[in-house]
């Protein structure tokens, strides 16, 4: 059993959650996924591992919620306990002898790109956050990943707070200025992604990003998270998640998360009106 | 009614009625109809059905026992050389193994061994359900193994190092255990309440499951020993699916034969919404290949309730690999065969979903190495299949985590484990068996090497 240990929201539709997992919190890596089934008839939904206290024995998550899955994780407190989790799962990110290296989060993607930027810190190297989200009440972990960054440089759509725009609006402008970018490492939404990986090609700047296919089994028995990288079909859960940025297929990876789109707008709607009575 | 040469053949669902349910086709035999079947057989001297089983079975003297109505000795002779019954009675392709061999399949029926297995088998599981009952035995302090992935093999595998008097530990990576039991071969062939107890037995005997722990990523074997396993056994399968790398592959709706059947089998799909993991079987289901996991997806997506169901195989029915009782099945459920067809590309809608699949006629032309004759395209025979959902069911071969994260273990250029006559691999202590080194095989194989591999670990840990 996985127990929760904690439980709270940290943004609108936010959700974070620690959970007993000595076995996986041994391993896990910066990087990392864990796919959680919150009980016997949910699904496998994969998530990524946003910290993870080896003495504790404990990994975290912080998800976003979307459809029945998600509802379903964020609706169990703290004392209960996953039906299963299993992981750490993925490649870890490596660091690879950059000196500076960039960590964009865009929303949800703020909890995994956490992780990895203290990764980096800890290793010497100069790290630049940019990280965007929808408006000032949307907000979250930017207290902690300022802890682990040299710079740090907020977005959001409405300008309530930070820059006004787009992530990519101040990846462009480093950019410009000449500032040294060794790698970017970008979390988020694909269509941030898909973006911050045009802005990134035409300066041959190595670009990772960290895509969120649609899995069943996570351990690469059933190809459903396949994706193209550079004109080769690769397996999500086993080759990723962590891809080049400049090879992914982005129209294609977009099209496969709608593939259920009408069966997950019926189940969201029947589950929330059950839990509404 | 029977004479020595006509069988009893189990009663079943009618196709009608079963297109519509996920419960057992065949319904099992009475007691009457089991031992009228067992009293044709002769009884030979020199039983050549035994050497048909890859078990050796002693399958005249369980029938023997059986024509007696001594129900318990019949049951008790099998489980010498087979501790899964229940599944081998039902999955065995025993027409072209035991069943092959019988003396009387050469002037008629062959004694119905798989149908008797089952009987006798399926007499025992109201004893077993009941000592399930029992507290778990207590096999603290004694020496540890442990057992990599829940399948035949590893089942096997278990269950003989705990009767051995080891206390074994079984990894497997899914948050349920049976290997292809469960996720891959259908209820309305394998009902999953025998799956059930099969591993619950395991676990009453003292033998400890450990669910959702990848080896590879969870931990490596290396650490295992480490930890003072003194032994390992790798029976991890072949669950890595092949797809034909041909355009449109990755359109919506391209399925693999494993995430089709794991998404109904293991997350209960066709329960949905009861159950949370959707699965679509679209009006037109297209099905790719010729084995017996192709049929399970197909006769899968009849229950699921497509209008039509194709099997696209690219050679004709005679070359198909499948158990001849699974293809008859599913054409009186009303899957159509496309024979001497296979794909060429995918072609999807502006939103990226099948919409139909580009085929060619093929022909038969020499045999090749397999010994069937090798398919070959005609030209310009393209034509189209409308069909809004594929499951691309060619087969699957070892997933590469075990070996990429064992420095030591050897494997071959298919990927499969290198092991000796005893079931050890190249690094010592470490043993392997059932479709991880044979490749995509059959339960019975992959309990027989579990059960190899756990003589050999018991002689192993004594020499240690
Ligand atoms: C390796 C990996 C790591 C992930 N890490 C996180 C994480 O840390 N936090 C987090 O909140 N989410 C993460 N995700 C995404 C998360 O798994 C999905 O949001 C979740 O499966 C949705 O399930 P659901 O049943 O709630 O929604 P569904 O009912 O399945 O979907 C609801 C809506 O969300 C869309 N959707 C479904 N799956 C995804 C997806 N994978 N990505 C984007 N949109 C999707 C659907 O198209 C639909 O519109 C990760 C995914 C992967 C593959
Ligand atoms: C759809 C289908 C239908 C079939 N029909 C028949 C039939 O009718 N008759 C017949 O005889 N055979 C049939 N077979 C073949 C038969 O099921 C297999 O040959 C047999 O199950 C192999 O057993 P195994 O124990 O070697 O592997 P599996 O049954 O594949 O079990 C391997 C287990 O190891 C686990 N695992 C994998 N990697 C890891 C890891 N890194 N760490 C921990 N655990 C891991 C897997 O999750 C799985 O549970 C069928 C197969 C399929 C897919
Ligand atoms: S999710 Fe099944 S192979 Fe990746």
């Amino acid at each position: 059993m996985y127990k929760i240990i904690e439980k709270y929201s940290l943004a609108p539709q936010i959700e974070f959650a620690r959970i007993k997992a000595p076995m996986i919190s041994k391993k896990a890596e910066p990087g990392q996924f864990l796919i959680v089934v919150a009980c016997e008839k949910s699904e496998r939904i994969p998530l990524t591992i946003a910290d993870f206290d080896r003495e504790e024995g404990s990994v975290s998550i912080v998800f976003q919620k979307m459809g029945k899955g998600t509802h379903k994780i964020a609706d169990f407190k703290a004392g209960e306990s996953f039906h299963a989790v299993l992981g750490p799962q993925g490649n870890p990110t490596e660091i690879e002898g950059e000196k500076n290296i960039v960590v964009i989060g865009g929303g949800i993607g703020v909890a995994p790109v956490y992780p990895i930027a203290r990764k980096f810190h800890e290793n010497g190297v100069h790290v630049t956050s940019i990280i965007g989200y929808r408006g000032k009440d949307f907000l979250f972990w930017d207290d902690k990943l300022a802890a682990v960054s040299n710079e740090m440089k907020i977005t959001t759509n409405d300008g309530s707070v930070g820059h006004k725009g787009f992530v990519t609006d101040v990846l462009q402008q480093m950019i410009d200025n000449k500032e040294p970018i060794d790698r970017v490492i970008a979390i988020g939404p694909p269509i941030m992604m898909k973006a911050v990986a045009d802005v990134t090609r035409p300066h041959g700047i190595a670009t990772t990003v960290s895509l969120n296919s649609l899995m069943v089994c996570g351990m690469g028995m059933c190809g459903a998270c396949r994706v193209t990288v550079g004109g080769e079909v690769k397996f999500t859960c086993m080759d990723g998640p962590e891809f080049d940025a400049h090879k992914v297929d982005f129209a294609e990876l977009m099209q496969r998360l709608g593939m259920y789109k009408d069966l997950e707008k019926d189940a969201h709607d029947e589950y929330k009106g059950d839990s509404n009575e | 009614m029977s004479d020595r040469f006509t069988a009893i053949h189990m009663k079943e669902q009618p196709a009608e009625d079963r297109r519509k349910n996920f419960s057992e086709v065949p319904c099992g035999y009475t007691e009457e109809e089991a031992i009228l079947e067992a009293n044709r057989c002769l009884q030979c001297k020199n039983a050549p059905c035994i050497e048909g089983c890859p078990v050796a079975i002693d399958i005249r003297s369980f029938i023997g026992h059986l024509q007696k109505r001594e129900f318990d000795k019949a049951i008790n002779k099998i489980y010498e050389a087979d501790i899964l019954p229940c599944v081998t009675g039902r999955v065995c392709p025993q027409e072209s193994q035991c069943q092959a061999r019988c003396v009387l399949d050469k002037k008629g029926d062959a004694v119905s061994i798989g149908s008797l297995e089952r009987y006798v088998a399926d007499r025992d599981l109201d004893r077993r359900r009941e000592a399930l009952k029992d507290a778990p035995v207590d096999v603290s302090g004694k020496t540890k193994v442990a057992v990599i992935g829940s399948g035949p093999a590893g089942i096997a595998c278990a269950a003989d190092l705990n009767r051995y008097g080891y206390d074994v530990t079984i990894f497997e990576a899914f948050h349920k255990a049976g290997g292809v039991l469960t996720y891959g071969i259908p209820e309305f062939r394998l009902p999953k309440a025998i799956v059930d107890v099969e591993i619950n037995s395991l676990v009453q005997t003292g033998v400890k499951l450990v669910p959702n722990a990848l080896t590879g990523r969870s931990f490596t074997i290396d650490e295992l020993m480490a930890e003072d396993y003194k032994a390992v056994f790798v029976g991890s399968g072949a669950g890595l699916p092949q797809f034909m790398n041909i355009p449109g592959e990755n359109l919506n709706n391209v399925y693999s034969a494993n995430e089709f059947l794991t998404r109904v089998n293991l997350m209960k799909a066709h329960r949905y919404p009861e159950y949370d993991t959707p699965v679509k079987h679209g009006k037109n289901c297209a099905v790719i290949g010729g084995g017996n996991v192709a049929l399970d997806v197909a006769r899968t997506a009849i229950r699921l309730g497509s209008e039509k169901v194709y099997l696209i195989y690219r050679r004709s029915q005679e070359e198909m690999p499948a158990r001849h009782e699974e293809i008859r099945h599913a054409l009186e459920e009303g899957m159509e065969l496309l024979a001497l067809t296979n794909p060429v590309a995918y072609h999807g809608d502006e939103s990226g979903f099948l919409e139909k699949i580009e085929c060619v006629k093929m022909e038969l032309g020499e045999p090749d190495d397999s010994g069937r004759r090798r398919p070959i395209v005609k030209e310009g025979s393209n034509f189209f299949i409308e069909a809004d959902v594929c499951v691309v069911s060619v087969g699957s071969t070892p997933n590469p985590l075990i070996a990429m994260t064992t420095p030591l273990l050897e494997t071959t250029k298919w990927g499969t484990i290198k092991v000796d006559d005893n079931g050890m691999t190249t690094m010592p202590g470490v043993f392997a068996g059932g479709d991880i080194v044979t490749g995509a095989a059959t339960v019975i194989t992959a309990m027989g090497a579990g059960r190899t591999a756990a003589a050999s670990m018991h002689e192993y840990i004594k020499k240690l």
